[in-house]
């Protein structure tokens, strides 16, 4: 995880120079600080791949569990994870800021406008999606796997594992797509982070989708779509690397 | 299988250990010691103010001379206030008088100043299908655009501006409604766009109108009172300072030196220094070598009601 986030600093970096490069001609003169653009991909990056990390943590035990034990009520846990998916960010954002406002239960850890609180509401967004694909991709490992691996002494983690290891092409899948959810989303961090950045140009809590947002607020439609035109490629190289990891496990 | 479990719990802890050190950041920034430098400001404020660009001319200076920084959050008068009201703002710099007062009843703000000014105007589309141009009343211009139907884009967003607006109305005596007139819910400069768009009419304010003047066709109909127009189209700005006895987490004493350092003569100075397009947006209105009592209470209060 800290080796993937340090190799996408410099790769950041390129991306942004790219675009500078790329967006300078085509539209007007790239109308940003160096500094300002990086420390908002930084945040962005920071705070969503925090969110979807917590999250994979969480749901791929989650479904192994939901996936092969019975349990009653777990028709119900099902439909909870897929409401989940279709939570407005909004919503969530209103939620966690009213736990992390200074009146609420949260309230001592002073979270309010910090990234940790955007990385909880991202994780709210993220899990869902996550715990789910994960879900339907466990359930599809062939039975036979599992009882070959029982019947060759493996404990139950090793069956666990051995499941996971199979379904991995569907969990890579199932954590692109809480990342998706997670780096995309406008409503909660603009709530609960406040859309932050100092009087020097680095943003605090500023991320490319609150910054787009406020670039169209102002009526700054181009300079929005080039924030845009970065937010796709950074999506565009974090599903790369993430498809090149999960093609180097298979060659092993 | 033992060594790819090993490898798969290596992986694991990594990643936890690593979401550990994210948590634990606030828990260790919370505890920092007695000195003002490193603390942090947390100021509510409205779109105009950080959307013109002031505020980060404004609070650089500051946070140069007490080695802190400040964490705008551009939010709108209403929302700003409520914030506040939920503890989670230390100052509030909001251009609507009649919610501050309010918010100051409550007793959830103290040390109320007046900062500066600026003032609103009506702009609409250069052929002014309701014929509203020159008009020397803002009610009057207002009832006008009522009569004939033409569009007006509202902000519909409890904002300072929104708040003024809905002020004119009631003083022109007009409930707006009707297919004519549009609540967007939107920011100041959205909704320049969507008037500019539809060729309606909308209420300004000057700064965000002069930084958008280049890109859009709308034109001012009606001028407010710095070149002349209506009082009432004046549109003055406050700060105040949260309660730190309602609000215990709120940074009292950076938020006084704050308010003290944007009503100084050097803060006063940097409002009006600070210029768009050329055109200066705001004009300092804190300083004064008569008393200003009314600038420290709400609005017509007076000592003799003292036992309110």
């Amino acid at each position: 995880m800290v080796a993937v986030l340090a190799a996408l600093m410099p790769l950041a970096d390129v991306v942004s120079t790219l675009v500078q490069a790329a967006a300078g001609p085509l539209f007007v003169e790239f109308p940003f600080e160096r500094t300002y653009v990086l420390s908002i991909i930084y945040v962005s990056l920071y705070v969503s791949l925090s969110a979807v990390a917590l999250s994979t943590l969480f749901s791929v035990p989650v479904a192994l569990v939901v996936g092969f034990t019975d349990f009653p009520g777990k028709r119900l846990v099902k439909a909870a994870i897929n409401t989940g998916m279709g939570f407005p960010s909004v919503v969530v954002g209103l939620v966690v800021l009213f736990a992390v406002s200074n009146q609420g239960p949260l309230g001592e850890l002073n979270l309010v406008f910090t990234k940790e609180a955007m990385i909880m509401s991202q994780f709210v967004l993220a899990t869902p999606p996550i715990t789910g694909i994960a879900l339907a991709s466990v359930t599809g490992v062939q039975a036979d796997v599992r009882d070959a691996a029982f019947a060759l002494g493996g404990t139950r983690l090793d069956v666990a594992l051995t499941v996971v290891k199979e379904a991995r092409y569907g969990i890579a899948t199932a954590v692109l797509a809480g990342f998706g959810r997670a780096i995309s989303e406008v409503g909660s961090v603009l709530i609960v982070g406040g859309n932050i950045a100092g009087s020097d140009g680095v943003s605090k809590t500023r991320t490319l989708t609150t910054a787009v947002q406020l670039e169209a607020r102002q009526g700054r439609y181009e300079t929005a779509l080039v924030l845009g035109a970065v937010l796709l490629v950074l999506v565009l190289a974090v599903n790369a690397v993430v498809v090149r990891l999960g093609d180097g496990g298979q060659m092993r | 299988m033992p060594i790819q479990r090993r490898k798969f719990l290596a992986a694991l802890g990594t990643g936890a250990a690593a979401g550990l050190a994210g948590c634990s950041n606030p828990l260790g920034g919370s505890s920092g010691g007695a000195e003002v430098a490193g603390e942090t400001l947390t100021l509510t404020t409205t779109t105009s103010t950080y959307d013109t660009g002031l505020l980060d001319a404004l609070n650089a200076p500051f946070e140069d001379m007490y080695g802190v920084t400040v964490d705008s959050v551009a939010q709108g008068t209403g929302a700003a206030l409520e914030t506040a009201r939920n503890g989670n703002s230390d100052v509030i710099m909001v251009h609507a008088r009649s919610l501050e007062d309010e918010f100051m009843r409550n007793g959830h703000g103290v040390n109320r100043r007046d900062l500066m000014f600026n003032d609103f105007v009506i702009v609409g589309p250069a052929d002014d299908p309701a014929g509203i141009e020159g008009m020397s009343s803002a009610a009057e211009a207002f009832a006008t655009i009522a009569e004939s139907e033409a569009q007006f884009i509202s902000r519909g967003d409890n904002s300072g501006t929104h708040t003024k607006e809905l002020g004119i109305w009631s003083e022109a005596g007009v409930e707006p409604g009707g297919s004519w007139y549009q609540e967007t819910g939107q920011g100041m400069g959205a909704v320049l766009n969507i008037a500019n768009e539809q060729g309606g009419y909308t209420l300004a304010d000057r700064g965000t109108y002069l930084s958008q003047q280049s890109e859009i066709d709308l034109t001012i109909l009606v001028q407010g009172p710095i070149e002349g127009g209506p009082e009432l189209l004046a549109n003055p700005y406050g700060v105040l300072a949260a309660n730190p006895e309602r609000h215990e987490d709120a940074n009292y004493d950076l938020a006084m030196a704050y308010i003290g350092y944007i009503t100084s003569p050097q803060g006063q100075q940097v409002i009006s220094d600070y210029t768009a397009n050329g055109e200066q947006l705001f004009f300092p209105r804190a300083l004064s070598e008569d008393p200003n009592f009314q600038q420290y209470v709400p609005e017509g209060w007076s000592a003799d009601e003292s036992n309110e």
